[in-house]
């Protein structure tokens, strides 16, 4: 593979840009591979990265359905941040944050990881001390988090909409200054190439549709183009984990399937330099600006179960008065694209890295509204369980067990209800 | 907008409707083993296709609906009370 680099980008400038070549090779299967992952999004392309690059491990496979980046990859409002509570999320989204903070160096490859803060409003006394304890408990965790006041609020981001008499006034911000967003194709692109540059095979077009098993083990995999069998098998296809998990005669899974609009405005000049969430006490609104411009926006789930990859539109009216209602200044701008993404909802909104009920089986599943942020961590966690066969302690209560032992990671504390976790 | 044909109300838009979701779990008896409600309160068969799901009409006459949907397509396939017994009650009492 070649290097990217300054020297690279001129040295092309005098070649009439004929020295690129093909960043990854889209590779035809072979018989056999040790380790199988399913799922070529960020989480599966990542945890075939970490395993070829933390335990020198060959002959790994990535099987995608359509193509690299079409599917939920594409489809987020690529927010990444670590403003997260509960034991076991808390180190996990941490460790994927400092992953993310040293990726484009990582995989050589620009990812446009931009720090630009995220900034959650709250609106009402109440929670001000929510944000207080969320803040405090990320501090003494080794994060970074400020509070904000309205005074200082109106400063940073004076356009927002502060008056009196708005329906869920602003009280302040929770601020994580080290979050924000990225290109979320170039993470894909990134991870294929760098992946690819191991050894690892990122098989595109290869759809699973049988599994194999004999006494409790995965012997291999009819897709369609062929049967592949594989030492280890990884599933990381969140949005449809139930289908396959039914593929292997497995059962149910504690996850439905819902569907997650975003939405993307015309280009207009810098207008917002942060991450803004309309949130706790309020409603469920989040908006970031693009580098080409356009807003980039998104609210809540559909409500309803579905593997349809087409939004509703009582969700498109209801984001859009959030929006107009937290930045009034954006009423008359046009929606330039507006998409849907079919996600694994889980019944506490954590997701699932681990083993399973097959002995070369291991499961990743369960990212509800947020993969995004956490495809740098998924892989090198999921990576890490594949390779060493037992969880790593910071996800060690992150199975399909932790309903039964009443060990749930419920964030919102919705309680086991999918749709209340978006 | 997916169009639910209340049988009380008549054509509706589902915004005016609150989903409750799966229709077919049958919960277990106060008694049974605690395996069989962490089943039915946990798991799920999660179906990509037309399966049986609970929808109240919240803005309208606020009975629960059991609703034959199409998870792929949003297509509904049919709508019955979800009580089956509800219209005769309704009769009886008018």
């Amino acid at each position: 593979m070649k290097q990217f680099s300054t020297w690279q980008v001129l040295k092309n400038g005098f070649i009439n840009q004929k020295g690129w070549k093909r960043q990854w090779e889209d590779a035809a299967p072979k018989k056999n591979y040790d380790i199988i992952i399913v799922g070529g999004g960020l989480h599966g392309l990542a945890t075939a990265y970490y395993l070829a690059k933390n335990f020198k491990l060959k002959n790994i496979a990535v099987l995608e359905k359509n193509w690299i980046g079409g599917g939920n990859a594409g489809r987020n409002t690529t927010i990444i941040r670590s403003n997260y509570m509960l034991k076991g999320n808390r180190e996990f989204y941490e460790h994927s944050l400092k992953l993310w903070e040293n990726l484009s160096h990582e995989l050589n490859y620009n990812v446009m990881f931009s720090q630009r803060s995220h900034v959650s409003l709250y609106h009402s006394p109440s929670a001000i001390d929510n944000a207080s304890r969320r803040y405090n408990i990320m501090l003494n965790t080794g994060s970074d988090a400020e509070l904000w006041s309205l005074k200082t609020l109106k400063k940073k981001i004076p356009h927002l909409n502060y008056s009196d008499d708005s329906r869920f006034p602003i009280y302040g911000a929770l601020v994580q200054k080290r979050a924000g967003t990225a290109r979320h194709d170039a993470v894909a692109w990134g991870y294929a190439r760098a992946a690819n540059n191991l050894g690892v095979d990122i098989i595109q077009n290869c759809e699973v549709n049988g599994v194999i098993t004999k006494n409790n083990n995965i012997v291999s995999l009819n897709t369609s183009k062929g049967n592949i069998q594989g030492g280890k098998v990884g599933f990381a296809v969140a949005g449809h984990s139930s289908i396959l998990w039914q593929m292997a005669n497995l059962g149910n899974l504690p996850i439905e399937s819902h569907k997650l609009q975003a939405f993307v405005t015309e280009p207009i000049k810098p207008l917002l330099d942060q991450v803004v969430v309309f949130s706790v006490g309020g409603a469920h609104f989040y908006i970031s600006q693009s580098d080409k411009g356009g807003l980039v926006f998104g609210g809540d789930i559909d409500w309803y179960k579905s593997y349809a990859q087409k939004g509703n539109l009582p969700i498109v009216q209801d984001v859009a008065e959030c929006a107009i209602s937290v930045l009034p200044c954006i009423s008359r701008l046009k929606l330039l694209r507006h998409w849907s993404g079919v996600v694994d909802m889980s019944m506490d909104g954590s997701f699932f890295i681990c083993k399973t009920p097959l002995n070369n089986l291991y499961l990743n599943a369960g990212w509800n509204y947020g993969g995004f942020k956490a495809s740098p961590a998924s892989g090198w966690y999921f990576a890490d369980l594949i390779a060493n066969d037992r969880p790593n302690r910071v996800i060690q209560n992150h199975n399909l067990k932790r309903f039964e032992k009443g060990y749930q990671i419920d964030e919102r504390g919705a309680g086991p209800d999918p749709k209340l976790h978006g | 907008m997916i169009i639910i044909k209340c049988p009380f109300c008549g054509s509706r838009g589902h915004n005016e409707f609150k989903y409750g979701g799966d229709g077919s779990i049958k919960y277990p008896d106060l008694h049974d083993p605690i395996t069989d409600w962490h089943d039915a309160v946990f798991q799920r068969k999660n179906i990509a296709g037309i399966q049986t799901e609970t929808w109240q009409h919240i803005h309208g006459c606020r009975m629960w609906l059991l609703v034959d949907r199409d998870t792929l397509t949003h297509k509904i396939i049919s709508v019955r009370p979800a009580n089956p017994n509800i219209i005769n009650i309704l009769e009886k009492n008018s």
